[in-house]
């Protein structure tokens, strides 16, 4: 594996039409050695034809793909060497067994023998397969059977492994488990993983492309994303004192600071107080030590994260909106409406 | 070609675990024992021209056309229902040795069905005590020509089942162009508008493609090249033609 580049997927200007539809527009995007990558989008969105080039099965219209440094386009046979890929819903054959079944693909991947019989016994080891190595595969469980797909996946231990939706239709234990089996590849190799639950994305990708009719509306880390689509920060206080004058205090702990909305007192006299800032620092310690003094009472103070839910909603509701016939700049100042947070 | 060997295997395997091979081998043996039989049924009345074995081959397409669509309808179409064919493809394997394995697997079967009617044969022999009841030339002959003519209608259901993703489909259509190849080539040599004087070069491609007169020949001891040639050929065509098929699918969803 020492042999593998730093970057380990290159697309560049990558795009797949159908006809007059474009599954795929104009996506560019690098994959770094050992990076964890999460494909974001609505249904449609391209996430799985993106995949499908990438892995060779589908030819792209223009634009390139390099694995390891190889175009896949003028050298299919070579980069297919070097992906380890689960197709949407992981179909696999009924009548085979488990153990035969990775028999099989770790011929077809080019492994020899000797090395296959014990790569074989540590996938089934890895995945928590072993009890059920020697059962059909139809008759599996739909856990297992996903748990199967990604054994497969990285058999031949490949540089990059494309997983489409590798968590569908598990109950929450069993996406546990093939979380912490995606998060146990870290660092080894690159691996994609498209989704729609979006914690689940969350909580294994380094990073994060979303994707909406085929264009990559927004990418990076998590709270980048946030900071980016939202740029901006909300506080939720609750809070007793005089509601007239509050609005002027907030200045003095940061100039952007403002109130958004402002609840009715309850029976004890505390209100709920939603803030708003652009400023990205921490402000809840200011807070907690300017009201006391003017004679607010303080019962809770939080800091309001947007899931990535809401960065998902936003992002693609941007780009709905770029494709307008009146095409203004939603990357200016006119942000679509925001989700309330 | 490395592959290859890995494909074959696990192709022959998948029919053994298939339950339509079976019956297609249970209804094959059943039709051809009943064939067999009403043949010495005949020979027992009254002397014949033909001996037993020329007759048995010359009914030779009976069984192939509901045994070829039930070995080879599954090979493509099933495995793109399924979407395993997405797997299978985006590992290092090359479309045309997957088209050949599936082949091989589907012809070797084919051979081996064929070869269980030995047994008729052999027991034709063993209790009529009589040498001249087994007849090795139209023997040699009618077998050797099952082989060359299975590589055709192997082929032809091969590109079938590539065209489809419906095994229904892949067998109805696999059906359809045997019938065309048996019996539409037989009533379009027929036509009398072949007869005019203008027409007789068509008239003769279309007379020496007449498949069940190629059995005749073979039986007959006569191993005509430009037979064997036609279904090598056409064998070759319809394996390529199912290699593009399955990549045109695969392009086009």
């Amino acid at each position: 594996m020492a042999d593998i580049p730093d970057i380990t997927i290159e697309v560049s200007h990558l795009k797949k039409s159908y006809g007059s539809l474009h599954a795929v527009n104009d996506l560019s995007f690098s994959v770094k050695r050992g990076e964890i990558i999460g494909l974001l989008g609505p249904n449609g969105a391209g996430k799985s034809t993106t995949m499908r080039i990438l892995t060779g099965y589908l030819p792209a219209t223009s634009g390139s793909v390099r694995i390891c440094g190889l175009p896949v386009a003028s050298q299919p046979e070579a980069t297919k060497r070097l992906i380890g890929y689960m197709p949407e819903n992981n179909p696999l054959p009924e009548e085979m067994r488990v153990s035969e079944y990775l028999w099989f693909r770790g011929r077809l991947k080019e492994m020899p023998r000797a090395k296959l019989r014990s790569r074989i016994d540590e996938v089934l080891e890895v995945c928590d397969l072993k009890r059920n190595r020697h059962r059909i595969l139809g008759r599996l469980s739909k856990g297992n059977k996903q748990r199967v797909g990604i054994a497969e996946a990285i058999l031949g231990e490949p540089a990059v492994i494309i997983m489409d939706e590798p968590t569908i239709g598990l109950d929450p234990h069993q996406i546990m488990l093939v979380r912490d089996l995606i998060a146990s590849l870290r660092g080894r190799m690159s691996v994609i993983i498209s989704s729609h639950i979006l914690p689940e994305i969350e909580a294994t990708c380094d990073r994060v492309l979303i994707i909406n009719s085929g264009r990559i509306v927004a990418q990076g880390s998590p709270s980048e994303l946030r900071r980016e689509i939202f740029g901006h920060t909300s506080y939720r206080l609750e809070i007793a004192g005089d509601a007239e004058v509050f609005a002027s205090f907030l200045p003095a702990v940061e100039t952007s600071l403002k109130v958004v909305s402002n609840g009715e007192p309850d029976g004890t006299g505390f209100r709920i107080v939603t803030l708003m800032t652009n400023s990205t620092a921490d402000l809840g310690e200011a807070l907690l030590q300017t009201l006391p003094p003017q004679g607010y009472r303080i019962r809770s103070l939080n800091r309001i994260e947007p899931s990535l839910e809401d960065v998902f909603l936003a992002a693609t509701r941007r780009s709905w909106d770029a494709r307008l016939p009146d095409k203004r700049d939603v990357f200016g100042d006119s942000r679509a409406p925001l989700p309330k947070v | 070609m490395r592959h290859y060997l890995t494909i074959v295997s696990q192709e022959i395997r998948a029919l053994l675990f298939s339950p339509i091979t079976y019956i297609a081998a249970v209804l094959f043996l059943l039709v051809m024992g009943f064939i067999f039989t009403a043949v010495l049924d005949a020979y027992s009345k009254e002397a014949q021209e033909m001996p037993p074995a020329v007759v048995f081959f010359q009914l030779f397409w009976i069984p192939v056309f509901f045994m070829v669509p039930a070995l080879t309808m599954k090979s493509f179409a099933e495995e793109r229902r399924m979407g395993t064919l997405e797997t299978l493809l985006t590992t290092p394997v090359s479309t045309a040795e997957v088209v050949l394995g599936k082949f091989s697997a589907a012809y070797f079967f084919y051979l081996l069905l064929w070869a269980c009617t030995l047994g008729f044969h052999y027991i034709l022999h063993a209790y009529a005590r009589d040498v001249r009841y087994l007849d090795w030339g139209p023997l040699i002959g009618g077998y050797l020509y099952i082989a060359v003519s299975g590589l055709l209608f192997i082929s032809v259901g091969v590109l079938a089942s590539s065209l489809t993703r419906s095994y229904e489909v892949a067998a109805i259509l696999c059906f359809t162009i045997l019938f065309g190849l048996i019996f539409g080539l037989r009533f379009l040599g027929q036509m009398s508008v072949l007869n005019s004087e203008v027409l007789q070069p068509v008239k003769a491609a279309v007379d020496s493609l007449q498949i069940l007169s190629h059995v005749d020949d073979f039986t007959r001891g006569i191993i005509d090249t430009r037979q064997v040639f036609f279904y090598v050929t056409g064998a070759v065509l319809a394996l390529i033609f199912s290699i593009l098929g399955v990549e045109y699918k695969t392009l086009n969803g």
